[in-house]
């Protein structure tokens, strides 16, 4: 009783995080047509990043808050001076960002070193709260919630503002959203900033539950690769739904079935691409 | 065909270089070096056919060399002979191949690259996780090299010879399915599946015999491996290997034959001298891929190729009709 409980706390937590982790990917990916091979990288320097701003004597979401416009800054540079370049060749920008991310990685490991960082977890969110005889630790609970925020803080974004509506529209056509005068290229910069603003922050948020550790990237790009394929490029819904299964199928395979978790973990994506290769809530198939 | 008597001459005396290389370079480890350069042409051959002729660009495919090796390595060491656990490496890894290709099928451009990534994840997935099979981080240690026909490759040059012999056939086999009406067929649905369609070719029969090529010559890439270093373990089926494969396909030129070989010795030869001095591969690896993709996105050899073109004009290859015919079909999507 008390691990499947366990379980579903770790699969709704790690869901919260791979939300934060993929929507930015997605959003980006609906509006670029490109998977940025370089989304594990930013969960991963993010995560590095808030560490060191820990160091400094910043609180946890000053700290995260401070990483994340960091890696704004940074996935800014990346589309002006390098992506630009490359403007129209889809295959090219995928190419670059995987090269990208093989420099941040070897970055990181040469300024952080291979030890795993442990940062400790915010002090208010300490400890578990017990309810009815489960017990739920706060700090679990709490990313949850900072998804579940940002997710609706998103979805206002994305649906009921002006910019939103822009770029749902660069997802939808990009030449035509041109035609119409929008500016599909500063829309670029903004995705592109604002996704990897997301996958730093959500680094910071789940560096005291994973820790942090050179390979994380690895990791987390094809979790963040299959949440997209599954719920479909550019839908923040979808993003949300596969980000959840994920999160639950990460967690219960390895319990059950620890030598082929990493093989469950792919079978709704290969189920998806046969019956439904746009997506759960994707309009155009990959 | 009297046109074609330099560029055959010029084969021939590198083919006769590669063959005394033992003895004019008579130290093991650049022999070594140059077997690693060998099969690692053959793998970087095998992704072209992907893609550099079939226009479909695979980040899976280090699975795929890994599962080759992988499966070598476990049927010989449960006590099966070598010539089986070739056999069977072989055969698993076209069979996972073919497998790769009916989900990667189902898309091209990005989304077969998106779908390969992931399915080359699950295989690293297995090599890391599933420990009672791959003995997971530790990796499968390969104790003796085979002994086709009774000889014994455990010397550095007894090794090359063995390599450089298989090298040539990749090398051949290149040449005459690049010739092939299979070649054509399936450069035709890189260029214009929808013509190829109206011809009556099955396009997606076509990309699917492409990948099963493909897999075959990773797959004895994979094993020259396994037999070159007698270890095995997730590290190669990581996507840093797909990774290097595919740098080599495209630093030395995609869709030729020349271009993977040396874009093959470029990244061996790389990679061996940076780790000599630093632990710096990964970053080094990275800055080459973006500097090539930014600044020479066609490769080396079709880049020097173009160079020599234009200082004698009056030898023009047909290249330039392909290159023209590639131009006028992307001006029309």
């Amino acid at each position: 009783m008390n691990l499947w409980l366990v379980l579903a706390i770790n699969s709704v937590t790690l869901g919260g995080l791979l939300f934060l982790l993929s929507a930015g990917f997605s959003l980006i990916f609906g509006l670029m047509r490109i998977p940025n091979l370089m989304h594990g990288s930013f969960f991963m320097l993010g995560a590095y990043m808030g560490s060191a701003f820990l160091k400094q004597g910043l609180g946890f979401w000053p700290a995260a808050l401070a990483s994340a416009i960091g890696m704004a800054v940074l996935g800014g540079l990346v589309e002006r001076l390098l992506l630009r370049r490359l403007a129209g060749q889809e295959l090219a920008q995928v190419l670059l960002t995987l090269g990208m991310s093989f420099i941040i990685a070897d970055a990181c490991l040469m300024i952080w070193t291979g030890d795993p960082i442990q940062p400790a977890t915010p002090p208010d969110l300490r400890g578990a709260v017990t309810t009815a005889g489960l017990v739920f630790p706060i700090y679990r609970i709490a990313i949850v919630g900072v998804a579940v925020a940002m997710a609706v803080a998103l979805w206002l974004l994305i649906d009921r503002t002006r910019i939103g509506a822009m770029i749902r529209a660069g997802v939808d056509d990009a030449p035509i959203a041109r035609v119409v005068g929008i500016k599909v290229s500063q829309l670029f910069t903004l995705v592109f900033c604002l996704g990897a603003a997301l996958a730093a922050f959500a680094g910071v948020v789940g560096s005291p539950y994973l820790s942090i550790y050179p390979g994380l990237d690895a990791e987390m790009l094809p979790l963040a690769l299959i949440v997209v394929i599954l719920g479909g490029a550019g839908s923040l819904l979808g993003a949300l739904l596969g980000s959840f299964i994920i999160g639950f199928l990460y967690n219960f395979g390895q319990a059950l079935f620890p030598d082929l978790a990493y093989v469950i973990l792919f079978v709704p994506m290969v189920l998806v691409l046969v019956l439904r290769p746009q997506g759960l809530f994707g309009r155009a198939a990959l | 065909m009297k046109r074609r008597l330099p560029s055959m001459t010029a084969a021939l005396v590198v083919v006769a270089a590669m063959a005394t290389l033992p003895l004019w370079l008579a130290n093991t480890y650049y022999i070594n070096v140059a077997s690693q350069i060998l099969f690692w042409a053959i793998f970087a051959l095998g992704l072209n056919v992907l893609v550099g002729y079939a226009g479909l660009t695979s980040l899976g495919h280090a699975a795929l060399f890994a599962m080759s090796g992988y499966t070598a390595a476990i049927v010989v060491t449960a006590g099966g002979a070598h010539l089986l656990g070739a056999v069977a490496a072989i055969a698993m890894t076209v069979a996972t191949a073919a497998v790769f290709a009916v989900l990667a099928l189902r898309a091209t451009g990005i989304g077969f690259l998106m779908i390969t990534l992931a399915l080359g994840q699950i295989v690293w997935g297995i090599a890391y996780r599933w420990a009672a099979l791959t003995n997971g981080d530790n990796g499968i240690n390969f104790k003796t090299r085979p002994q086709p026909f009774g000889i014994d490759l455990t010397s550095a040059p007894a090794f090359y010879y063995a390599v450089l012999l298989v090298f040539l056939t990749a090398v051949m086999t290149m040449a005459v399915f690049v010739r092939s009406p299979l070649g054509a067929a399936v450069r035709g649905t890189r260029d214009q599946p929808r013509r190829m369609t109206a011809l009556g070719y099955n396009v997606w029969l076509v990309r699917f015999a492409a990948f099963l090529l493909s897999g075959f010559w990773t797959a004895v890439a994979g094993l020259l491996f396994l037999y070159y270093n007698q270890f095995i373990s997730p590290q190669v089926a990581a996507l840093q290997t797909s990774a290097e494969a595919l740098l080599m396909v495209i630093s030395g030129g995609t869709a030729t034959i020349l271009g993977p070989i040396a874009g093959a010795a470029i990244v061996v030869v790389m990679k061996t001298v940076v780790s000599a001095y630093v632990e710096r591969w990964n970053m080094v690896l990275g800055i080459i891929f973006v500097l090539i993709i930014s600044f020479m996105p066609d490769g080396l050899v079709p880049g020097i190729s173009r160079l020599v073109r234009s200082m004698w004009p009056q030898r023009r290859s047909n290249v330039t009709g392909e290159r023209a015919a590639k131009a006028a079909s992307e001006a029309r999507p």
